[in-house]
């Protein structure tokens, strides 16, 4: 099938307001009639059910977290873009959308980048009048830094903290509409199905994790913010809650997983200390600001840093990427650290680090400008390397982050199920195969405050309201499958704990399936993960019952769907015989070692349709054209 | 990889179990062994856990989900000091080299009025989520604001609100206090919103509705402890009580 994205034709500059004026619309007093589902309550999900709730729709919000504010959206550092252009620099939409247009190395819709540069401006806007105390100069302007991946200064922030910050502010939004009875909340519950009913997504199935109770929600619509999947590799700097499942549960039901290959590996991560390591924790690529990356140029030289002269040192992506220098995208940093490293000249335990060293920027400004930029991060560092970054360099390196694949959506935001739509990291939609520093809150808020509030009433405007209620044979059929399952879990009783196998499976996602991959790896992934996955369904022991707050059974849910996902994640890889942005497949480089993408073949979006566990799933393509940003070698130098 | 097996910690655990809100409770003995210095808390517990898990145990259930110290989610009081008593660091930034080999440790959940315990360490913590929708917003509609610079907020300004806003809304405040009040906690957001030119159409109704939702969701009075500020993991200072004190004294003249 060739999927039609649905773009609005015609100049790109006035495609999204000629886009709203051509949707539908629900009148006042209708939209108190319609329910609407949001699964997710971090950037995209807080912000949408907010002004969802504003308009006057009934919304059910979910989360797994005790609260909505611990979205891991709360855990972005660095900052949010937007087009301002308050420094005066050279920035515009036109110039945000095509910087992300350009990271994203050629592989996303042109017509969603556009939007999301346009409302960018309208998000900051947004964000101050909630009060999100970002940080201002003297005179009580706002105030810029530059980020990785631009060479403008357009990137907002409050600390270290910008994702805290703009994530409470959607909380404190959504938090007024609780209060104002448009919207319910229900906290510690897990999405474990979809319902669908006459091909059109009409309630979900959740879990309540403080009772066990499994039960369902109807709605006229669902909407699904439920973040990344790359906890697939086990070690990331997700949440450990983080999961795939309720996008995987959906993609059970018929929508289709776009681009699952495309994932980011985050080049500032603290190195993993030992094998009892949980989660890696990211440290802000707002570091590179003032930050230099460097190996010695000799191999095991085990050196203290500080007694490694200057002559001695290889600051790589200087030399590399004269031009971005330090501030080279996350996907061209990451691979750069990963060949000194593989060159036998890293640092640190195993020789899996670089330096990211200010001592030069300390001389510049005083350890004072430092640690106003950067305290809290300085201070994160010490806690957990017990290595103080004001004296030596900080030892940094790469770490799953973000996926920018997810489940395919239409411009609308709309999934190829109606009545279901994504956002936020959930989908695919704007950062193609690699995402650049600041673009995620950015697009997480786009899509909650400024997209689904005006599309969903495009598909609303075309259902009636309350069609589907909880009596339904789909719904008491979804009820069963999730308690079966839940059962048959409980049931095994095997020998191995569910972090065991999830711990394997990152294993093979992280050397198979990681920065760089080859057909040879991908191969054997698709072998070692069947493997597994039969293996845990039959000796995975969960302890305890399923009627009761058991972190176990929670926990074997997301593992087996990881199990079942990373077997995808893997076909896309080794189905998308080229290199681009965060997919790096070794046989397809420059003689530089850079990326090679092949547009005559691989210019489109890879959408999957499930066809069951141990089937190969389709393949369905959303060709991607072109027309105002010239298809171009990336380059960064 | 650095490998501690050598010379890893053997400690003991006392851990509060307890079955549901309505259960008994009490604290049982458990053994960490060979435990790496480099490790954190929860990794120490996650280990316990494995351990259980295949012994036939019941592992314990605890909060947590970022692991970096900016969630909130995780609430323990080790040995008697919500977070573990490292100042400025929650129970997951909290890391073993800070133990001694032998040490006992306690570990008990967040215990106040306004937190019912769900199960072992888990707590429920909705009442602090009631205060912020009493009122811990500005009404700002989605769309339709003026320009970001449009709205200038003098540089000190914005940093006292940003050192307010710093609150991760974790609950250690409340379960330091004697009285279980979620002082610091409610005037963290007064305080951040009185001090923008964004808050001030509606501070006198903020202040007077969040301190009603405080006493009505089950927490105690301030009587100046100042129990948490010491236990705050982001350093939330007491000036922000006086200020919400100062804020509702204002407001009570309106």
């Amino acid at each position: 099938m060739i999927l039609d994205g649905k773009c609005p034709k015609g100049p790109i500059q006035t495609s999204w307001d000629r886009h709203r004026f051509d949707l539908k619309l629900v009148n006042p007093a209708n939209k108190r009639k319609y329910k609407i589902i949001m699964v997710g309550t971090g950037l995209a999900g807080g912000a949408g059910a907010a002004s969802l709730g504003e308009l006057g729709y009934n919304v059910e919000a979910f989360c797994y977290q005790d609260s909505a504010r611990r979205a891991h959206s709360i855990a972005a550092q660095g900052g949010i873009n937007a087009a301002k252009n308050y420094p005066n620099d050279g920035d515009s939409i036109y110039r945000l959308f095509y910087d992300t247009i350009k990271g994203g190395d050629f592989r996303a819709r042109e017509a969603d980048v556009w939007r999301l540069a346009q409302v960018s401006n309208n998000i900051i806007d947004q964000c101050v009048a909630q009060g999100v105390p970002f940080a201002r100069d003297y005179a009580g302007y706002l105030d810029n830094r530059s980020f990785g991946g631009a060479q403008v200064s357009r990137t907002f922030f409050a600390r270290g903290q910008t994702g805290q910050q703009l994530l409470l502010g959607a909380y404190s939004a959504l938090s007024r509409q609780v209060n104002a009875g448009t919207v319910k909340m229900f906290p510690r519950c897990e999405m474990l199905d979809l319902v669908v009913v006459d091909g059109e997504a009409k309630g979900i199935t959740v879990r309540d994790l403080i009772t066990g109770e499994v039960r369902v929600h109807t709605a006229d619509a669902v909407v699904l913010a439920t973040g990344g999947y790359v906890n697939v590799f086990y070690l990331s700097t997700n949440a450990m809650g983080c999961s795939v499942t309720a996008a995987w549960k959906a993609h059970k039901k018929g929508a289709f997983f776009a681009n699952p290959c495309y994932t980011q590996i985050h080049p500032t991560c603290i190195p993993q200390s030992g094998d009892h390591q949980s989660k890696l924790t990211l440290m802000s690529e707002s570091l590179r600001n003032d930050g230099r990356c460097w190996a010695p140029k000799k191999k095991g030289d085990n050196r203290h840093p500080n007694d490694i002269p200057e002559e001695e040192r290889d600051y790589y992506l200087e030399r590399k990427y004269p031009s971005f220098g330090n501030l080279a995208p996350r996907d061209i940093a990451s691979r750069a650290a990963k060949e000194q490293c593989d060159d036998g000249r890293g640092v640190g335990p195993g020789g899996r680090g670089v330096n990211l060293d200010f001592s030069a920027a300390i001389k510049r400004v005083g350890e004072n400008t430092i640690r106003e930029r950067y305290g809290n991060l300085f201070e994160m560092y010490e806690k957990i390397t017990d290595e103080n970054a004001y004296k030596q360099p900080m030892r940094m390196y790469p770490a799953p982050h973000y996926s920018m694949g997810g489940l395919w959506v239409d411009y609308n935001c709309e999934s190829n199920v109606p009545g279901l739509f994504v956002l936020g990291e959930a989908n695919f939609s704007v950062h193609g195969a690699n995402r650049l520093g600041a673009s995620a809150l950015m697009q997480g808020l786009a899509d909650g405050y400024f997209v689904i509030p005006y599309t969903i009433a495009n598909y609303l405007a075309k259902t009636k309201p309350g069609a589907v209620t909880a009596d339904h044979p789909e719904c008491k059929k979804s009820v069963e499958d999730v308690l079966a399952n839940q059962k048959k879990l409980l049931s095994i009783n095997g020998k191995k704990t569910v972090s065991e196998f999830h711990r394997e499976l990152g294993k093979i996602m992280w050397e198979d399936v990681g920065m760089a991959r080859s057909e040879e790896t991908l191969k054997d992934a698709l072998k070692k993960i069947p493997v597994l996955r039969e293996e845990f369904w039959k000796n995975v022991k969960v302890t305890g019952s399923g009627a009761e707050l058991n972190q176990q059974l929670e926990n074997a849910g997301r593992v087996a769907d990881f199990l079942e996902f990373g077997e995808l994640m893997t076909r896309d890889a080794l189905h998308r015989n080229e290199s681009c942005g965060g997919h790096f497949r070794v046989e397809h480089q420059m003689p530089d070692g850079e990326a090679k993408r092949d547009d005559e073949n691989y210019c489109y979006v890879g959408a999957w349709e499930f066809k069951g566990v141990d089937k190969e799933p389709e393949l369905h393509k959303e060709p991607l054209t072109f027309e105002n940003v010239h298809l171009a070698v990336r380059s960064y130098k | 990889m650095s490998h501690h097996d050598s010379h890893g910690m053997n400690l003991v655990l006392h851990v509060w179990r307890q079955k549901g809100p309505n259960e008994p409770g009490k604290l049982e003995q458990y053994e960490a062994k060979n435990v790496s210095p480099d490790q954190s808390f929860l990794e120490m517990l996650d280990e316990v856990n494995e351990q259980l898990i295949k012994t036939g145990g019941d592992p314990i259930a605890f909060d947590h989900d970022c692991r970096e110290g900016i969630c909130g989610m995780c609430s323990q009081v080790i040995n008697g000091v919500p977070h573990g008593g490292q100042e400025r660091t929650t129970v997951c930034q909290l890391h073993m080299r800070n133990f001694k080999d032998g040490d006992t440790i306690y570990i008990e959940p967040w215990k106040a009025k306004a937190f019912p315990i769900q199960r072992d360490l888990i707590v429920d913590r909705t009442a602090l989520d009631k205060i912020s929708q009493a009122g811990g917003y500005t009404s700002a509609h989605t769309g339709g604001v003026a320009d970001g610079n449009a709205i200038l907020v003098p540089k000190p300004s914005a940093d006292y609100a940003m050192d307010a806003a710093e609150c991760i809304g974790c609950g250690a405040c409340v379960a330091a206090c004697p009285n279980g009040s979620a002082m610091l906690y409610t005037s963290a957001k007064v305080a951040q919103l009185a001090e923008l030119p964004q808050g001030q159409a509606e501070a006198a109704k903020r202040v007077c509705n969040m301190v009603d939702a405080l006493q009505e969701n089950g927490f105690g009075n301030c009587s100046n402890h100042y129990e948490c500020q010491a236990a705050c993991p982001k350093g939330i200072s007491v000036k922000f009580i006086a200020r919400l004190n100062r804020e509702y004294q204002k407001a009570l003249f309106k």
